[in-house]
């Protein structure tokens, strides 16, 4: 497994960062941003004005080093729904995020138009195949983008990512498999989803596979960077298995008290990627009590500021029930969104 | 008789099936240390161990698959597929294979499978988790589809899906997890095939699909105002569909409204509808409505979602008008 961050917050020996003092702040403060989204998002969601939510707790290092490898720009992301800074860094307004999962108005929430963000993936492991034509696609019309797609260990055990990443293989799609080994799938653990090592697949599929510690962002950025320069290359697809820890519950219904072995999370917790940069960094003599506190009120200053803009977006409109589903909508659909307003509109 | 929750009726009717039948285990992602997203499954591995109530890799398609297999060598699981929305990854191996097998070997294999399907909107799990797809089910021959609304059905019914030779879907609704109602206690199977009469009345039938019925039987209560005395019937079989106790009801009633949560064009109720007119034209004194979702993905929203899916007033609306009342507004 790759690594060149310490614990203590040294580089390993002979390690190289690739990440400069103002990147390093960079990234910390989006993995604050993520984990004071965590909270709040949360929080609301427990007052009933927010919707399921699946926190990215523990694997910012993952989630924010890979993704800042990447050109807004020209590469996309096809996520499933752990992913949140990454969208956020990559063009995709904190406030629509919030508010999509508020349920506001679907025209308030939309992805803007130039952000090459997909929307988020529930439907495990779709989004595979979904970044294999959209790479593919981008090739035949002479874009230069690359497709950062990101997925859990479990979903790597649904047959679509298996043909997701044969058929990338086979077509040396520029995509990059961003295998996010957070150790469970809801109450299930990582042994129970394959008897072997994720990143060894790729080797099956005819191209590289690499294994990094997902809390070390250096380690996790330089596999990035090199996964996207070999695809935007032409040098085809690569499989990166972050080994990392979620030190959150699945998501807001989810009790993991219910299933963590004892002592688990109190281990897991000492890996917290968040402390290992703060501690690169002041290893750096880049960092002391006043940047942080700094960085921290500037976040929080942030999150507040999209939760306000998100809360106060539009609601949905009854009409939203049916616009979007054709873009020439039938007879029958005009029919029943007719026969819902006047229904609405009768007191 | 004793008070159950839904999902306690379940529960039971694994337990005494397994203790009862070595041959049967249970199958599915999440259903063994965390007892199932619904807590169906809660406590069977610790009685019955991990070779029987079996934690699997999140790959919907291998999990039906594998039972198949299973089910050929002489056993009988009962997989559960954490929503019905997700078992259209299996959707092959149902329809291709577990539906078929017997079939194309003239009787030789038998594929005594139960796949149980939670399903249903009102969770605000928006468009890829929120549907029930009875009819995607309804529609293959092989297969016999089951949709209980009840505890004492809950409990009966499955121990006759687990019984039965052929494939059994057995659907699950999500809301209904949590109602209580009495549960026999002693061994009994409800039999699949058979239609439930909730409620007798003479002005129409309105007869229900999964958690449908329950709310026809609250919107009869609430015609009761409206001076019209509504037959409900619980279908619970959707195949076999019980055509007997349906033209008996509307044989009497002469007027029908199928209630569904699914989309209406190519649904339940258009089956209902369509058996029952070519059964009992000369008996109808009206045409049979149909009430079902809105035809559309279901929306996320939550107001929305609630306005997608038929709700109790809905079916009163329904209902009057299939008595010929104009619905005051
Ligand atoms: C096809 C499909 N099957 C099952 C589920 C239910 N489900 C949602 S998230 C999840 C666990 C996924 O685990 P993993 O891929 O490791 O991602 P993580 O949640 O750990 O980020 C499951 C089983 C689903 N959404 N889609
Ligand atoms: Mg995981």
């Amino acid at each position: 497994m790759r690594r060149l961050l310490q614990p203590d917050g040294s580089l390993v020996e002979g390690g190289c960062s690739r990440l400069g003092p103002e990147q390093l702040v960079e990234a910390l403060r989006w993995m604050l941003l993520s984990r004071l989204v965590d909270a709040r998002a949360t929080a609301l969601q427990r007052q009933g004005r927010f919707g399921t939510h699946s926190p990215v707790k523990g694997q910012e290092a993952s989630v924010v080093g890979s993704a800042m490898a990447l050109d807004p720009a020209v590469d996309w992301i096809a996520p499933s729904y752990r992913e949140l800074p990454a969208l956020v860094r990559h063009g995709y307004p904190l406030e629509r995020i919030l508010g999509r999962s508020m349920g506001r108005s679907p025209a308030a929430t939309r992805i803007p138009d130039g952000v090459n963000v997909l929307p988020n993936q529930v439907a495990l492991a779709t989004q595979l195949q979904h970044a294999v034509g959209l790479a593919w696609g981008l090739r035949l019309q002479g874009r230069p983008g690359v497709v950062m797609a990101y997925f859990g260990e479990g979903a790597a055990s649904e047959g679509d990512s298996h043909e997701a990443m044969n058929l990338a293989g086979v077509r040396r799609a520029p995509v990059v498999f961003l295998l996010m080994n957070n150790q469970w799938a809801i109450s299930t653990s990582r042994e129970v989803q394959s008897a072997g090592q994720f990143f060894r697949r790729a080797e099956g599929y005819g191209f590289a596979g690499v294994q990094v510690d997902g809390n070390d962002l250096l380690a996790v950025f330089e596999a990035a960077t090199d996964a996207v320069a070999r695809a935007r290359a032409g040098e085809g697809p690569t499989l990166i298995e972050c080994v990392t820890y979620r030190l959150s519950f699945h998501n807001t219904t989810d009790n993991p008290r219910r299933y963590l072995p004892p002592g688990w999370l109190e281990r897991a917790e000492c890996e917290d990627p968040i402390p290992r940069l703060e501690a690169h960094l002041a290893w750096l003599g880049l960092w002391d009590q006043g940047a942080r506190a700094a960085l921290e009120a500037e976040v929080a200053e942030e999150v507040e500021a999209a939760v306000q803009a998100a809360l106060a977006m539009p609601p949905s409109r009854p009409e939203d029930l049916f616009d979007q589903v054709y873009a020439l909508p039938p007879e029958r659909v005009r029919r029943q969104r007719q026969e819902l307003l006047q229904h609405v509109q009768e007191p | 008789m004793p008070e159950k929750l839904f999902r306690v009726a379940l529960r039971e009717a694994l337990k005494e099936e397994m203790e009862r039948d070595d041959r049967v285990f249970c199958i599915g992602e999440d259903i063994g240390l965390f007892g199932g997203s619904y807590r169906v499954t809660e406590g069977l591995l610790d009685q019955f161990g991990p070779m029987r109530v079996v934690d699997t890799p999140i790959a919907e398609e291998v999990i039906v698959g594998s039972a198949i297999g299973a089910a050929i060598s002489g056993l009988r699981p009962v997989v559960e597929i954490m929503t019905i929305n997700f078992s259209l990854l299996a959707y092959d191996q149902i329809v291709q294979n577990a539906a078929k097998i017997r079939y194309m070997f003239g009787g030789e294999v038998t594929v005594p499978l139960v796949v149980r399907l939670p399903g249903g909107a009102g969770h605000q799990l928006s468009s890829q988790h929120s549907h029930s797809f009875e009819a995607l089910y309804a529609m293959i021959p092989g297969l016999l589809t089951v949709a209980p609304t009840t505890p004492e059905d809950a409990k009966g019914l499955l121990k006759a899906a687990i019984r039965t030779e052929n494939p059994v879907m057995f659907l699950e609704s999500m809301s209904l997890y949590n109602t209580r109602g009495e549960v026999p206690d002693d061994d009994y199977e409800t039999p699949i095939g058979k239609a439930a009469v909730r409620r007798v009345g003479r002005d129409l039938t309105i007869v229900g699909v999964s958690r449908q019925a329950v709310l026809a039987g609250l919107a009869a209560q609430r015609l009761e105002d409206e001076d019209v005395d509504a037959e409900v019937i619980d279908l619970r079989s959707l195949r076999p569909i019980d055509w007997s106790t349906l033209i008996d009801s509307v044989q009497k009633t002469n007027r029908c409204l199928v209630v569904e949560e699914g989309w209406t064009t190519y649904g339940v109720g258009a089956e209902v509808a369509a058996g029952l007119q070519q059964r009992v034209f000369d008996d109808l004194d009206a045409p049979i409505l149909r009430l079902g979702g809105a035809e559309v993905p279901m929306p996320y929203n939550r107001e929305l979602e609630r306005a997608a899916i038929p709700s109790v007033d809905d079916i009163v609306r329904e209902a009057l008008r299939v008595v010929g009342r104009r619905v005051a507004a």
